[in-house]
């Protein structure tokens, strides 16, 4: 088995659902002839021609409406958004639009489509490139949200992702893009959406995850562990619709749980589990459930370090929840 | 300042129903312009009996199309059954040229269980995938970068076909008609363009929209043609709509077209056009150009029609409209399941919980 980055499993999974369904077509800001800026469709253009990959004018809200036309059409469009942090002028297809598409026409039209997008801090890219967007989209019914963590998660999911009959947004962390390594298969695999995965068992906390900030977790809980703490990490993997079965169980089992992610606290999706798993587990917990995130500011450029969350501080929110 | 180039408006019928020198009848069958002329009739007799009805509190809303009715008649006319249209919201007329029936169009006013949306958009939001409407939503232009998006996948797949978005003026100053054009100029996709110049955008009058002479010489900065057309006159309509058509299919690219036209109904059954405008001054000259009243005039000249057909015509519509009314007001409305379907292709988890959480307030209601 082959090992690749996040950005080469990507671009393996684009080229095997190219070769497997002719309705699948790949296009965003700079996707066609250069590959995009990460390389994410390198070679499709080449391989596939000009009508199924190709460049498109630096408008990214007509990128999703004329996403849309494509999927209602029949086609599978897979779009690329080159930074999350420049999706807010396509918020409209994308939450008026994509979102209400299957509803507001009793079922007639949906719009089953893929916007590809990357995210996430940790890259000295100041407020405009480390953008951790996910929440907002959270609040439009109608719209799937998957994050992956690691090249073979990041294969996986796109290959469900690009079947599924929903539209997905699909973030992409772009800090892990070419550090994150793995074995990955050449062949087509499928990791089924809404399926958390329990990257490590454990009994005292849940720590729950997505993304890059997944290998921040598996990191705090490996300090933990030294001071005699089991953690029990879970990678969300699925954000909309979530796996609750998965959070019910293990912080049933824990008792206690700490919720991480980049993007700021107030209104971040920690907001959404962390409310959901109080109401559903009252009894069971043994603490309040932590957030620890990034902090309710700008993502700044000069201070990556204070704002990222890292092993320390989850440690530190671990801790809050033992000591209670 | 850059000169805009001088763009003639298209023209065949004057507004005493004489064909203009030179000019002929587009080729169509002699019954098919009577027929059109009665879905124009037919939608002036809907619009002002559902205006009446709004008015009296047995319908939410309604939007009357009352001067337009040849810029959707003609073009829904002028396309072929596998083109896709994507209309704003005030063409129901191209709806019911494509075969939208009037009981279907009624139900989705009324949001009951005949209603192909299943009762979730308030009226005037009609579709029919069978029919290639896409359902309409309310986001003014969001439909420019759909239809470059469907008209390119339509070449890309090698059909005989184009895709046509309906929008207002007004909708061009947003940025999703950039969007559109720009896609679609790129990708050259057989896609139309067709801009209802009506003059107002609910309040707001053409030249507080854009600085532009017109419409139509936008599409020079998008590399694509750009036409203007007597949006009155029914055969000028067809023409350029069919041109377009043969400009799309062969390859050559999308058109937008610009019909000049008047809105002599307000915006919606919420507007007050009194408090902007004088019937008198601005309403009056476009009274005399509305395209039921030269078609009249032409189809009287030829023998092809009389008072005493349209009196009857009229009574006939009526009863129809009516009748549809009444099944639409006997109608259920949806089952409680609709609200919580179609969301995703499957119910997932919180849908599930929320909708036994509504059954069981419903049940505690005795509604259930």
């Amino acid at each position: 088995m082959p090992i690749m980055n996040m950005i080469e499993a990507i671009n393996n999974a684009l080229h095997l659902s190219f070769e497997r369904d002719p309705d699948v077509v790949a296009f965003g800001e700079d996707s066609g002839y250069y590959g995009g800026v990460f390389r994410a469709t390198k070679g499709l253009q080449e391989k596939y021609g000009t009508e199924r990959c190709f460049d498109a004018p630096i408008c990214e809200q007509g990128i999703a409406g004329f996403a849309f036309g494509l999927a209602l059409y029949g086609l599978k469009p897979v779009a690329e958004i080159q930074f999350s942090d420049y999706m807010y002028p396509a918020f409209d297809q994308i939450v008026n639009e994509i979102a209400k598409s299957r509803y507001r026409s009793g079922g007639q039209w949906p719009v089953p489509m893929v916007i590809r997008t990357p995210y996430g801090g940790g890259i000295n890219g100041g407020l405009y490139h480390s953008q951790s967007p996910e929440s907002f989209y959270t609040h439009a019914p109608g719209i799937k949200i998957v994050i992956p963590s690691d090249p073979y998660e990041a294969k996986g999911l796109l290959l469900a992702s690009i079947k599924d009959q929903n539209p997905v947004l699909f973030f992409e962390p772009k800090k892990i893009y070419r550090s994150s390594k793995a074995d990955v298969p050449t062949d087509y695999y499928e990791i089924p959406l809404s399926k958390a995965r329990i990257a490590k068992e454990g009994s005292q906390v849940t720590l729950i995850g997505w993304g890059a900030i997944h290998h921040v977790n598996m990191d705090a809980a490996k300090l933990a562990e030294k001071e005699g703490i089991s953690i029990e990490v879970i990678d969300l993997r699925t954000i909309i619709p979530y796996d609750i079965e998965t959070l019910d169980a293990s912080v049933k089992k824990t008792g206690r749980c700490v919720i991480v992610h980049e993007a700021p606290r107030t209104s971040g999706f920690g907001a959404e589990l962390s409310a959901t798993l109080h109401e559903r587990n009252m009894l069971h917990l043994h603490a309040p459930i932590q957030r620890m995130t990034g902090w309710d500011t700008h993502y700044p450029f000069s201070f990556d370090y204070e704002y990222y969350p890292n092993p320390k501080r989850i440690l530190w929110a671990i801790k809050q929840t033992l000591e209670f | 300042m850059a000169k805009a180039p001088k763009l003639p408006v298209h023209q065949i019928l004057d507004e005493n129903g004489e064909l203009l020198k030179g000019a002929s009848v587009p080729d169509m069958p002699k019954e098919d312009i009577v027929e059109l002329f009665k879905t124009i009739l037919k939608v002036r007799v809907i619009d002002s009996r559902m205006f009446k009805m709004q008015r009296q509190g047995r319908i939410a809303f309604y939007m009357a199309t009352q001067g337009e009715e040849a810029t959707h008649v003609g073009t829904a006319y002028a396309l072929k059954p596998q083109d896709w249209m994507f209309p704003q919201y005030r063409e129901h007329g191209a709806a019911f040229v494509r075969g939208l029936t009037l009981q279907q169009f009624i139900n989705q006013i009324f949001g009951n269980s005949g209603d192909l949306n299943k009762g979730r958009q308030m009226p005037m939001h009609w579709g029919s995938r069978n029919l290639n409407l896409v359902t309409i939503s309310s986001p003014l232009g969001t439909q420019i970068p759909q239809c470059a998006g469907a008209a390119y996948a339509m070449k890309i797949k090698k059909k005989d076909s184009v895709a046509l978005a309906f929008f207002g003026e007004g909708t061009t100053s947003e940025g999703d008609f950039h969007a559109g054009l720009n896609f679609a100029g790129v990708y050259k996709a057989p896609a139309i363009f067709f801009c209802r110049n009506n003059g107002w955008a609910i309040s707001t009058p053409f030249h507080r929209q854009t600085a532009a002479e017109n419409i139509a010489v936008k599409a020079v900065a998008y590399g694509i043609e750009g036409v203007r057309v007597d949006g009155n006159d029914l055969f000028a309509v067809i023409d350029i709509v069919r041109q377009a058509r043969e400009r799309a299919v062969k390859g050559n690219g999308p058109t937008l077209i610009e019909a000049l036209t008047y809105r002599l109904s307000s915006h919606s059954t919420s507007d007050d056009p009194s408090a902007y405008r004088s019937e008198e001054k601005d309403d009056g000259p476009w009274k005399l150009k509305e395209p039921a009243v030269r078609l009249r005039k032409f189809l009287g000249n030829q023998g092809l029609w009389s008072m005493k057909e349209e009196q009857d015509w009229e009574k006939a519509c009526e009863k129809e409209l009516l009748d549809a009314i009444k099944v639409a007001e006997n109608t259920p409305k949806p089952e409680m399941d609709a609200l919580f379907e179609d969301i995703f292709d499957e119910l997932p988890w919180n849908l599930r919980e929320q909708k036994s959480q509504l059954i069981t307030f419903l049940k505690n209601e005795g509604k259930r």
